[in-house]
């Protein structure tokens, strides 16, 4: 069974072959110029071959592919069931579901334009206003925790804007600022500095006060013990913000990118879907799952870098 | 612990600092000092009533006493950590009035910073002085004097609880302090890891010639480390009597005065009726 197991994303990707040629397109579905979908599926059949005769030959190859197996199995089955529902049998209305093989060809033959200006610009605006949010949290954050004057003055203001939607601000912001790219760059700076601030002030007033005196019998200035023991103390509790942060980011970019800059991933989607061009919205959806996929991945790589004291508390 | 010991006598840390130490011998003077607290509810309580204590460089004296009796208060107000309502505290006739590395403190949890390695954790107090890159070479030293040279990459929550305790006073000893309080520095260990520790804080007490002032429950470990023994009493928190030890060292727990001495201090503490006199004579 144990021996079985490494074939089966191969088995399942060969029977979405086999169908895929043997079963005739609907005509419902516009044809498409090159047959994408079963590309893709040769790719991976050649790839699930390779790593099953790779686990025969050599042991340490089995880690890679023995665990996900059957996930990958049932992926590409899922595929398979996509493509029979709506390009062989064309059972939901063609519109709205175009067949995997038009999706793909829209990832191939849009490639350049949705990468390099949809998703570049996506890519811009999001960072300019996650980094700006990020920091002005930190900063905020790290104030409103060690300076019961500051945390007099500007708690209340976190309290009252903090839980605004940064979406709610559009017809505001698209008013105020010259450029769309400002204002959705602040829009997104909004939405990450609030959770950041409130984690790091919150993160900061529960380090055990028993570091402080520690550290002040050691010789460590006010300054020192800030930078040394609180900031490091609280990194859990700031990650966590920012993490949060980030999620809210999204939306906020997406909402901004659809309502009000003409740019991006989202003001994409948001066009072909006026065009009914469907397939073009699933390949955007597609682009920004593989990109914010990536982007979190990477946040949790220096999460867990920065956090190796205490690795473990939040699984991605 | 035989490696340690080995190390001990190969590395001579008395070296340093001795000639200054002449001036400045750690001397710490409790002059009628009066602290309270508020609680929540308002009300006031007093955690020390007009306490006046010596202690002479190089010494090793014990706090010892029921809880409530304001032992801790004292040996926080010697750290610099709380302030006195009324009284003061010198060190070396300098007055304190904050929290210093000279005064070194150890807690009862070690308290060793969780995001640091052993190594850094030790490094602290160098480097929050702005001194560690002429010093680098001491962190590797105390790590040795206590037995840890192999975890200094280790993170605190991979040591066990006797080992976070001896970086944690690797950590107060690096700063070459002229005084070390211990508030129940052995308190969370195990009857043997603590009798290990016993010896090895004698030991580093011996070597460095540092003012070493104790809190401790256990009326054996304040016999078996300390010079004099001071046993306070609550409501009025107050030192109740200043017992000398006139013991040489190494003291065996079982020797018959070290017995009389125990029970005579158990006795004030009023756990009197539970003490068996020793009746045989050596």
């Amino acid at each position: 069974m144990r021996i079985l197991k490494i074939w089966w994303p191969l088995l399942s990707s060969s029977l979405a072959i086999v169908l895929e040629i043997w079963l005739p397109n609907s005509p419902k579905h516009p044809p498409v110029a090159e047959p994408y979908f079963l590309y893709l599926l040769i790719l991976a059949s050649v790839l699930f071959l390779g790593c099953a005769v790779g686990c025969c030959l050599r042991a340490g190859f089995r880690a890679i592919i023995d665990d996900k197996a059957y996930f990958y199995a049932a992926a590409l089955a899922a595929l398979n069931a996509l493509n029979l529902v709506t390009n062989k049998f064309s059972l939901l209305p063609a519109i709205f579901f175009p067949t995997p093989d038009r999706i793909l060809n829209v990832l191939v033959t849009d490639f350049p334009y949705l990468f390099a200006d949809c998703l570049g610009s996506s890519a811009k605006l999001l960072f300019t206003g996650f980094f700006s949010g990020a920091v002005a949290g930190l900063i905020t954050g790290i104030a409103v925790g060690f300076s019961k004057k500051i945390s007099y003055w500007v708690n209340p203001l976190i309290r009252i804007i903090g839980p605004i939607p940064p979406t709610a601000w559009i017809p505001i912001v698209l008013v105020a600022f010259p450029t769309t790219f400002g204002g959705g760059a602040f829009l997104i700076a909004l939405s990450v500095w609030f959770p950041t601030t409130v984690m790091t002030s919150s993160g900061i007033a529960n380090v055990q006060n028993a570091f402080f005196e520690v550290s002040s019998t050691l010789g460590a200035g006010h300054y020192y013990q800030i930078f040394h023991v609180g900031i490091p103390a609280a990194m859990p509790f700031i990650f966590i913000g920012l993490f949060t942060g980030t999620c809210s980011s999204f939306i906020t970019l997406m909402t901004a990118e659809m309502l009000g800059v003409k740019n991006g991933l989202g003001w994409y989607i948001n066009w072909q879907r006026e065009m009914l061009s469907y397939a073009n919205v699933y390949a955007g959806l597609i682009i920004i799952a593989v990109s914010f996929y990536i982007f979190i991945t990477m946040f949790f790589k220096l999460r867990d870098h920065i956090l190796v004291w205490q690795k473990g508390v939040i699984k991605w | 612990m035989v490696a340690v010991f080995k190390n001990l006598f190969n590395l001579s840390l008395a070296d340093d600092n001795d000639e200054k130490k002449g001036k400045l011998s750690g001397s710490i003077s409790v002059d009628r000092v009066v602290k309270s607290f508020i609680q929540n509810d308002g009300g006031r309580v007093v955690a020390l009533s007009g306490v006046s204590l010596e202690v002479g460089g190089g010494e090793f004296v014990s706090l010892i006493g029921p809880s409530g009796c304001g032992k801790s208060t004292l040996l926080r107000l010697i750290a610099g950590l709380n302030r006195a309502d009324s009284g003061s505290l010198y060190l070396d006739g300098e007055k304190i009035t904050q929290p210093e590395y000279q005064r070194g403190l150890v807690f009862q949890n070690p308290l060793l910073f969780p995001w640091l390695n052993i190594h850094s954790n030790v490094a602290f107090g160098l480097r929050a002085r702005k001194i560690y890159r002429e010093n680098k070479n001491e962190v590797e030293k105390f790590l040795k004097l206590v037995g840890l040279e192999k975890f200094g990459r280790a993170y605190p929550h991979q040591l066990s609880g006797g080992m976070a305790q001896r970086a944690s006073l690797a950590r107060a000893l690096i700063n070459r302090p002229r005084v070390l309080l211990l508030d129940e520095p052995l308190g969370a260990l195990d009857a043997f890891t603590r009798m290990n520790m016993q010896d090895e804080i004698l030991r580093i007490w011996r070597e460095r010639k540092i003012t070493m002032i104790m809190v401790t429950h256990d009326v054996d470990e304040a016999i078996y480390l300390s010079d004099r023994v001071v046993v306070m009493s609550p409501g009025p928190a107050k030192i109740d009597t200043v017992l000398d030890v006139p013991f040489s060292r190494p003291r065996a727990r079982s020797n018959p005065d070290f017995l009389l001495l125990r029970s005579s201090i158990l006795k004030i503490l009023n756990y009197g009726g539970q003490i068996v006199e020793p009746t045989y004579q050596i």
